[in-house]
């Protein structure tokens, strides 16, 4: 399974939520990558990319936490992160939020080397096949950032195809956010919720053993409706699935 | 009852446990999308198309200055008469001095935001006009005394079993929740009062500077008999609105009509330049074009102008999941929606807390994945939200805790620390991997969704030292 494309070597960004919450999203990643042959580093001090403040409108703040990571990130090579929303982030606000400033150019050539994890495998590694095992019925959630701002549909789901065992269903209403939104989640949480009710509307149509999703906010999300509602279907990051850790955790 | 005075929340919470407006919501929005969807696919190149309307539009406001000229020349070329309205107050006056001084009586109305934007129906009855919507949708809501809740279906909010009841009630007619006999009534109410119109008022969906002409597109007839029958039609056009040339024209119309209800074309596309001329038997004997600026040509230039390439199909409204759960009226201005959210501040900009718009929106994307100019409505709402910011328009508790994650997040061993105590509190509050139940303000996630427990005991970070540990020492 190597890539004949010689050494790689690859910075993983598992992100604030990842990091926090769901590490085994991130360690996922690490088996996933190393598998691949790609030499993974994390590096000292990686925190979070900013979207927070950006998205609550707090500019000054988000700059300050995004700056940091430029200079923590710089040099580092490819920059590899299990989350849509946070690789847009970089590769799409961060232009905006460092224009006219010093980190135009560091902002830019971080861009440049940034990657969400499904699409580093697919497109740039050229890998579908990771020998993944699931057997049940898995459908898939298109986290709306990887989806709309960089352009990611088919990526996951061609890693999908290649699970063995797995059986994939169509997700009713896949492209639909889940309304997790960041702070919109609280601030907004009336709508929120009624926009997670839609989409677990859709996941109950498609009888699934497994929703599996990019991102983990969104998982974050729907996981929490689907707990709740004491729904049979688990939420799962990509990562997880492909590397064989669906059962790490409840 | 004027929406603006309730508190945005409140309105957004009454639409949410609305029953028959997320009926009639989840119908219609549906219906929408789909028909949008396969418009556009049946195209061999719907993004081609898309790019060339978005250079169109990019184009036109580039130029807008010299564009109006030329529109303005050729208007009063062909006999029309032109009145720059710098801002409502401006329109309303003109118009209603043009009804007092032609002795008109009875107006008929054709859709039109504009309008609505302006207030105008509320400025012509209170000069002693009668003023009847035409549009079937527009209708309704003058009979309910409602606002529209949407672009281009105004009356959207609205089961049929409602308008049943609406036109049993001040139609005289039986009820019914059968559209057909509906439409029956509501046209032969209308018909009477399209012949005995002194004036007709329309909006315009493009100007066309070449031919001195306005385009208005509709699919019931009523905005084609509102400006011709009466003996002076008055033509409500945002400056924005504009292209250059007739085959600018065919691209707009085709990206309108299949953003907006999916069609190819609309039913009825009128091209009006000027009144009837000496010898024709139809048309109005006076035509005038009321150019409105109100607010337009500040943005241009500004952080908000690519918001005037919008061409009002009101597809973004139907993508957006937000305008979905709450509808039109809980947004409050005129314009709803993801575009509403950033034209209401600055069109509107007397409406109150119209910095909370913004907020209302998970920033998806799906409103500019659908638009047919490819507005980047998210990039502004962002923008909208620092706005707010700067001008000090946030909750004290929301500046602390950015203000708390942009120090956590700036120094990692803050980070490190805190997050270990956060593991340890989270294993305190919850069992099984999920938390039911968190403290204020994070009450406001666990009331109908769980918040997940930390997995294991280590952060991702404290997992990855140890492994590189290990592997040094190996």
């Amino acid at each position: 399974m190597s890539t004949g494309t010689g050494h790689r070597r690859a910075a993983l960004f598992v992100t604030c939520i990842v990091d926090q919450i769901y590490p085994t999203v991130g360690q996922a990643a690490v088996q996933l990558l190393e598998a691949q042959g790609v030499e993974v580093s994390v590096p000292r001090g990686l925190t979070c990319c900013g979207q927070m403040a950006f998205n609550a409108g707090f500019r000054d703040e988000a700059y300050a936490v995004a700056g940091r990571t430029i200079e923590v990130l710089r040099g580092q090579g490819d920059v590899v992160l299990p989350s849509g929303s946070c690789a847009a982030m970089i590769r799409h606000l961060y232009q905006e939020l460092f224009e006219h400033s010093p980190y135009a150019r560091p902002a830019a050539e971080l861009a440049a080397r940034t990657y969400e994890l499904s699409e580093y495998l697919v497109d740039v590694l050229g890998v579908t096949e990771l020998g993944a095992q699931y057997e049940g019925r898995v459908t898939y959630h298109d986290a709306c950032h990887g989806l709309r701002f960089l352009g990611l549909r088919d990526q996951a789901r061609t890693l999908l195809g290649e699970v063995q065992g797995a059986e994939l269903v169509p997700l009713p209403g896949c492209d639909q956010c889940c309304g997790f939104g960041g702070l919109f989640a609280i601030k907004q949480q009336a709508i929120s919720e009624a926009m997670l009710d839609r989409k677990l509307d859709g996941v109950a149509a498609a009888e699934a053993d497994l929703l599996v999703t990019s991102d983990a906010s969104c998982m974050m999300q729907i996981s929490g409706g689907l707990t709740r509602n004491k729904s049979k279907t688990k939420a799962r990051h990509l990562a997880e699935l492909l590397a064989n850790m669906t059962d790490v955790r409840p | 009852m004027t929406t603006q005075n309730i508190h945005f929340h409140e309105r957004v919470d009454s639409a949410l446990h609305d029953g028959s407006l997320q009926t009639a919501l989840g119908r219609a929005t549906t219906r929408f999308i789909g028909n949008r969807a396969g418009a556009m696919d049946a195209l061999s190149d719907a993004d081609g198309l898309r790019r060339q309307a978005r250079a169109i539009r990019a184009d036109a406001l580039s130029r807008l200055d010299e564009l109006l000229e030329r529109l303005v020349a050729n208007v009063e070329a062909k006999g029309g008469t032109v009145c720059w309205a710098s801002d409502g107050e401006d329109a309303r006056r003109y118009i209603a001095e043009l009804a007092r001084a032609r002795g008109v009586k009875m107006i008929v109305k054709s859709k039109s935001m504009a309008s609505e934007e302006i207030h105008l129906n509320e400025a012509l009855e209170a000069a002693g006009l009668e003023v009847v919507e035409t549009d079937l949708g527009e209708y309704i809501l003058q009979l309910a005394g409602e606002t529209p809740s949407h672009i281009i279906a105004p009356a959207i909010h609205k089961t049929r079993e409602q308008v049943g009841e609406l036109f049993e009630q001040h139609l005289n007619m039986p009820h019914t929740e059968e559209v057909p006999p509906m439409i029956k009534a509501a046209r032969q109410a209308l018909r009477q009062r399209f012949l005995h119109a002194d004036m007709g008022i329309s909006g315009v969906n493009f100007g066309v500077a070449n031919e001195g002409a306005v385009v208005i597109v509709e699919n019931e007839g009523n905005a084609r008999l509102s400006t011709s029958v009466p003996r002076i039609h008055v033509a409500i056009m945002g400056i924005e609105r504009i292209v250059e040339q007739l085959d600018d024209l065919a691209v707009m119309l085709q990206v309108l009509a299949r953003s907006a209800t999916g069609q190819k074309l609309s039913v009825y596309t009128s091209i009006i330049s000027g009144p009837a001329r000496i010898g024709e038997a139809d048309g109005p004997e006076e035509f005038h074009l009321v150019l409105l600026d109100n607010g337009r040509s500040k943005m241009l230039g500004g952080q908000y102008a690519e918001a005037l390439m919008c061409i009002r199909c009101g597809a973004c409204l139907n993508a957006c999941p937000v305008y979905q759960s709450i509808g039109g009226h809980a947004y409050g201005g005129v314009y709803s929606g993801p575009i509403g959210a950033i034209l209401t501040p600055l069109l509107q900009p007397d409406f109150p807390d119209s910095h909370l718009l913004a907020q209302a929106s998970s920033l998806c994307g799906a409103c500019q994945e659908v638009c047919p100019v490819g507005i980047a409505i998210p990039d502004m709402l962002l923008r909208l939200r620092a706005d707010a910011v700067r001008d000090g328009k946030y909750h004290p508790a929301e500046k602390a805790a950015i203000q708390g994650y942009a120090m956590t997040m700036k120094s990692p061993a803050l980070y490190r620390a805190g997050g270990a105590m956060a593991r340890l509190g989270s294993r305190l509050l919850g069992r099984k991997g999920r938390i039911r139940r968190l403290p204020p303000p994070l009450n406001l996630w666990t009331k109908n969704r769980d918040f997940p427990q930390p997995v294991g005991d280590r952060s991702f970070g404290e997992w990855w030292e140890q492994r590189e540990r290990k592997k040094g020492t190996a």
